[in-house]
């Protein structure tokens, strides 16, 4: 089990080294941003002090070393934007976010395991075939659309909630349902097929002989067994929520990294941007190895092997 | 009926594959949901192909009565049943224009990754050694990026428009097709009718073409409308963020972007747009369930006993 974990930190090093490699160098293909921060009359000397003051006219070799070695000293560099370091801005921005995903992933969970379950017990029932058509809809809704018709419905007609912002609970309600319903959605489908197939073995026919209730059967026999899949699909979805985080936070005004992200694209602000990536990035490595490490949790056998 | 005639041990071949289609249809018919789809997707199609020829002018016409017209009216003509936007366009004519860019990046891009990916996943699996290695660290480096980040990083280095969108969503679903591919083929590969091929001499571009992808096609199929569903969703996103699709070009998720604007005065600019990305990604999701059914070695040979 260690060496299993020891073995995944150490592939993911290897593609975070490999991720900093390419967004450096693809960041560096555009050129110098001087077009775009300074006035358009700006004289070549200016624009060459510019480029001087951010090392933009050092050979890339030169640019690249001093870049990696303020990565590991944990200076990403200077915000051309605002003049702030680039990590400590990705870092302010990274706890919306990261609280927009742990409210969300909780929930999701919830949801897509309970329905799931329940779904799998009388498939073709109507239940079943209402959860299906239900998870079907989530999963195929354009997220950015779904948080414009929720705008539209609950803040515009029935002033119920705010358009935008952060602040009361109240600002919560929208992003996160906008973000609990791709992956719910698809969810749902995985947990009902995996309960399915538990429901099929010879230990639930045995707890059903023996007369254990319905809901006993599914939430202590079958259970474990059927959370496997739904385990790993849920890790693919948690990465996919940093999908969902940039849009949402774009259309709702939220302080996230996904904004953050967006608007330093637009600004042509590398620091940020490669901050922002790294980040990212390490925070997704880490659900991985999380969810490698759940797997011994919920399986004796691979905790076993 | 079929069933009616007794079966020939020797029937034509032409003859038993035209009864295995005839089942398959009967099999899409007896899915209504499958059948409903089929059908909305072919229509969609048949816009995506003819629309933009047949309806230019009309998505470009000013139409005075039409401006701002709200949907459900024939007040300004058929053509306004879905409203108007702030230029007096129709916008039923606009959305089946944009179909056009919609459905051809989404199909081009996954096209491209099916073919990419598959047949790096027929190497990666039946060659295996460092490179399979190195394919397979490199599409877990993709694969842990979430896919509107690196679309993100790509098209701010290079020019949005149409091919980079291709390019982007067609690169970061790779992983997806070539991982598949490569755990079918390493499970085949040490079958017996792989071993035969061996055996009497076959060349290995012989084996993985002739004998190992069609194994794997229905499967890549299945995944394959499943990801078309999935990258229809992520251009609309890149393109409602002003990162993807850039105008004069258009597709949904753009359309989707400018409606917001007149979110409070006109809903429908926004809605129907969006509405038809919805429609379009449940109808592919549908058409799966449907497929893998059918698809599934099992089930088939269900199907093909039954056509007898």
């Amino acid at each position: 089990m260690g060496s299993f974990i020891f073995k995944r930190s150490f592939q993911s090093i290897l593609s975070l080294i490999f991720l900093v490699i390419v967004v450096f160098f693809l960041a560096r293909m555009t050129g110098s941003p001087a077009m775009l921060y300074l006035p358009p009359e700006a004289t070549q000397d200016q624009i060459d002090a510019y480029n001087a003051l951010h090392g933009f006219d050092d050979p890339l070799i030169v640019q690249f070393g001093s870049f990696i070695t303020g990565v590991f000293q944990g200076d990403f560099g200077n915000s051309l934007q605002y003049s702030r370091p680039a990590l400590d801005m990705v870092l302010a921005a990274f706890p919306t976010t990261l609280a927009l995903a742990a409210v969300t992933m909780p929930l999701v969970l919830l949801i897509s395991i309970v329905t799931g379950a329940l779904a799998a017990y009388h498939p073709g029932g109507v239940f079943d075939r209402l959860a299906s058509l239900i998870s079907l809809i989530g999963a195929s809704m354009p997220n950015f659309w779904v948080a414009i018709v929720g705008v539209l419905v609950f803040a515009v007609t029935l002033n119920v909630l705010p358009t935008s912002g952060t602040g009361t609970w109240q600002h919560w309600v929208l992003p996160v349902a906008v973000l609990v319903l791709r992956p719910a959605g698809v969810l749902v489908q995985v947990m009902r097929t995996s309960m399915m197939t538990a429901l099929s073995s010879v230990y639930v026919k045995a707890a059903k002989a023996k007369g254990v209730k319905a809901r006993a059967i599914i939430f202590v026999h079958a259970l474990r067994n059927s959370l496997l899949p739904v385990i790993t699909v849920a890790s693919d979805q948690a990465a996919g929520i940093v999908n969902g985080a940039v849009i949402v936070e774009t259309v709702f005004g939220f302080p996230g990294i996904g904004k953050l992200m967006i608007d330093s694209v637009l600004m042509r602000d590398f620091a940020v941007i490669q901050a922002a990536i790294l980040v990212t990035a390490l925070a997704v490595f880490l659900i991985n190895i999380i969810v490698d490490i759940s797997y011994a949790f919920v399986d004796p056998r691979i905790r076993h092997s | 009926m079929p069933s009616s005639i007794p079966a020939s041990v020797t029937a034509e071949l032409p003859a038993a594959q035209g009864r295995r289609k005839s089942a398959i249809l009967r099999s899409l018919l007896r899915d209504r949901y499958a059948t409903v789809s089929v059908i909305f997707l072919l229509i969609v199609l048949g816009c995506a192909i003819v629309g933009p020829t047949l309806l230019a002018e009309q998505a470009r016409a000013l139409n005075l009565k039409g401006r701002n017209a709200a949907p459900f009216s024939l007040d300004a003509g058929w053509m306004f049943i879905l409203g108007g936007d702030a230029l007096g366009r129709s916008l039923l004519a606009r959305i089946v224009v944009a179909s056009q860019n919609t459905i051809l990046i989404s199909a081009t891009a996954v096209l491209f990754s099916v073919l990419v990916g598959g047949i790096l996943g027929l190497i990666a699996g039946y060659r295996g050694g460092w490179v399979g290695d190195v394919l397979l660290r490199l599409a877990d480096a993709i694969m842990t990026l979430p896919s509107m980040l690196l679309a993100m990083i790509v098209l701010f280095v290079f020019e949005p428009g149409v091919t980079n969108v291709i390019l982007v969503l067609a690169v970061s679903r790779i992983p997806i097709f070539m991982r598949t591919v490569r755990a079918e083929v390493l499970e085949l590969k040490q079958r017996m009718f792989v071993v035969a091929a061996r055996a009497t001499g076959a060349s290995t571009s012989r084996i993985l073409l002739r004998h190992i992808a069609p194994m794997v096609l229905p499967t890549i199929i299945n995944l394959a409308a499943l990801e078309m569903a999935f990258v229809m969703l992520v251009e609309s996103g890149l393109s409602f963020l002003g990162i993807g699709i850039q105008p004069p070009e258009v597709t949904w998720g753009l359309m989707v972007a400018d409606g917001r604007n007149y979110l409070g005065s006109a809903w429908w600019l926004a809605f129907w747009p969006g509405l038809a990305i919805m429609l379009t990604a449940m109808s592919l999701n549908l058409l799966t369930n449907w497929l893998r059914v059918v698809t599934d070695p099992v089930e088939r040979w269900r199907l093909e006993t039954e056509a007898r």
